[in-house]
């Protein structure tokens, strides 16, 4: 087993374990954490208001309903090149902003489609009794629908981090930086000797992954309003599906 | 990565000339895509319905089995390929283990969901004409949660052929060629990334298409009784 021979003196090398060292893997795991993080949050600023608003009004139940098959169809790989091409043909400082953009392009299905359905799922005697003691809509939005849907959104915020988490990866072909993956695109350009980096940065990446998954497991636990989560406990289903 | 933008500048967006002259690799890469879409949804169908089975008369194993696609599911599609490729090379295999683990979640899920859902009625009438185990699944069970576990496979089939892209970092061909290509020769070439992407978008929306017609015409009674 050459290969794991390889990829445990690759782990061994002393700079490995550096936090401020590129060459270090807690300093990718940040750079990795902190891209995905970001584009999540810019994401979720432009996913969610109008998603929450749009539910509100029972409006765009199309858009809400296909908009993840779409994401899905969409190649994050292809995306991610063809904005790096565009930077460059526009001048633009190709090392973020390009792979920002795709990141945040790929994050946003799946917060609009559940930020939707989660509003909607609310149920409209909690609605109508927050109006009928003179919530204003907006009030209404903020204070009613928006926590009741959180278990949704969270479970949608969810799915795009991982999505992110993996994405983000792939973007060390064009990104300078690249978390974690620039181990796995560096070892995929040596390769066969290679192999050990490739192989200790593939497995680097699936320990963030499930650990982000485990992350937010704990999160939609603790995350969810009181109030919903005794209803819970008595057995009533807030989870469409 | 500078010396690109000087040569990028002056090449249109999208060039049909380059289309026509490339017509047969477009042909070429569209096959070689399908066939690692086909055979990562073959492997994962036949494994999903073999773990369906083990679920279906242990519930513990359902547990275990969907926990365990669960997480293989959360796996990064670039960590996958490069924890293999140190074993199985820059190979097929390399790249159809992943995409068949990721349809897995999925397909079991529908397909332990579709059986479930097969009305008791039904399946004591068929246990009374005789069928054994194995017909009751083969000529009962299974074509009734055909409308579920085609709505399963629609899934996984989007979602596999835009992850068949992401192996043309491991040099595999398919569409992800044509994408990579754009950024790598000496001129970049936005004509071939777009026509990478625009073809992989227009491919899982015609296969997605082509199973929803085939759920219509194998399972009519679905559409009857509403469910669609």
């Amino acid at each position: 087993m050459n290969a794991i021979d390889q990829a445990l003196d690759w782990l061994g090398q002393p700079n490995r374990w550096s936090w401020t060292d590129p060459a270090g893997i807690p300093y990718r795991t940040l750079e990795h954490l902190g891209f995905s993080a970001l584009s999540l949050v810019i994401a979720a600023a432009l996913a969610v208001p109008p998603a929450l608003v749009l539910a509100h009004h029972r409006r765009g139940a199309f858009l809400a309903g296909s908009a993840v098959n779409i994401g899905r169809a969409i190649p994050s790989f292809g995306l991610i090149i063809l904005f790096w091409y565009l930077a460059s043909r526009w001048e633009f400082d190709t090392s973020f902003w390009p792979l920002l953009f795709a990141l945040v392009a790929l994050a946003l299905p799946p917060l609009f489609t559940n930020t939707y359905a989660g509003v909607v799922s609310v149920e409209p005697e909690a609605v109508d009794a927050a109006r009928g003691i003179g919530h204003t809509e907006g009030q209404v939005m903020l204070r009613i629908e928006l926590p009741l849907a959180l278990p949704v959104v969270l479970a949608g915020a969810r799915v795009a981090f991982l999505q992110l988490v993996a994405t983000v990866a792939i973007g060390a072909i064009v990104n300078d930086g690249g978390g974690l993956g620039r181990f796995i695109v560096d070892g995929f350009a040596q390769g066969a000797g290679g192999y050990g980096e490739i192989l200790a940065g593939g497995l680097a990446v699936i320990v963030l992954a499930l650990a982000c998954e485990g992350v937010f497991a704990l999160l939609e636990r603790f995350a969810v309003p009181r109030g919903l989560a005794l209803s819970r406990r008595a057995g009533l289903s807030t989870r469409p599906v | 990565m500078s010396e690109y933008v000087l040569a990028a500048s002056d090449r249109p967006l999208f060039e049909w000339r380059w289309v026509e002259r490339n017509a047969d690799e477009i042909v070429q890469r569209l096959g070689e895509h399908l066939a690692l879409t086909t055979a990562a949804l073959a492997i994962g169908l036949v494994v999903s319905v073999a773990l369906a089975v083990l679920s279906l008369r242990w519930r513990w194993f359902y547990a275990v089995a969907l926990g365990t696609a669960g997480a293989l599911y959360v796996i990064p599609s670039l960590g996958a390929f490069a924890l293999l490729v140190p074993f199985f090379g820059l190979s097929f295999t390399t790249a159809v283990i992943p995409l068949a683990t990721y349809t897995l979640l999925i397909l079991l899920r529908n397909i332990v969901t579709g059986i479930q859902q097969v009305p008791a009625e039904v399946r004591e009438a068929a246990i009374g004409m005789g069928f054994t185990r194995l017909r009751l699944l083969l000529q009962v069970e299974l074509p009734l949660a055909l409308p579920v576990v085609i709505a399963g496979l629609r899934v996984a089939a989007v979602t596999t052929i835009g992850l068949v892209t992401v192996t043309a970092m491991l040099g595999m061909g398919g569409l992800g060629f044509f994408i990579r290509q754009g950024i790598q020769t000496t001129t970049p070439n936005p004509t071939a990334i777009i026509v990478g992407i625009g073809l992989s978008i227009v491919l899982a929306v015609l296969v997605d298409a082509l199973l929803w017609l085939s759920e219509r015409a194998l399972a009519p009674w679905a559409r009857k009784a509403g469910r669609a």
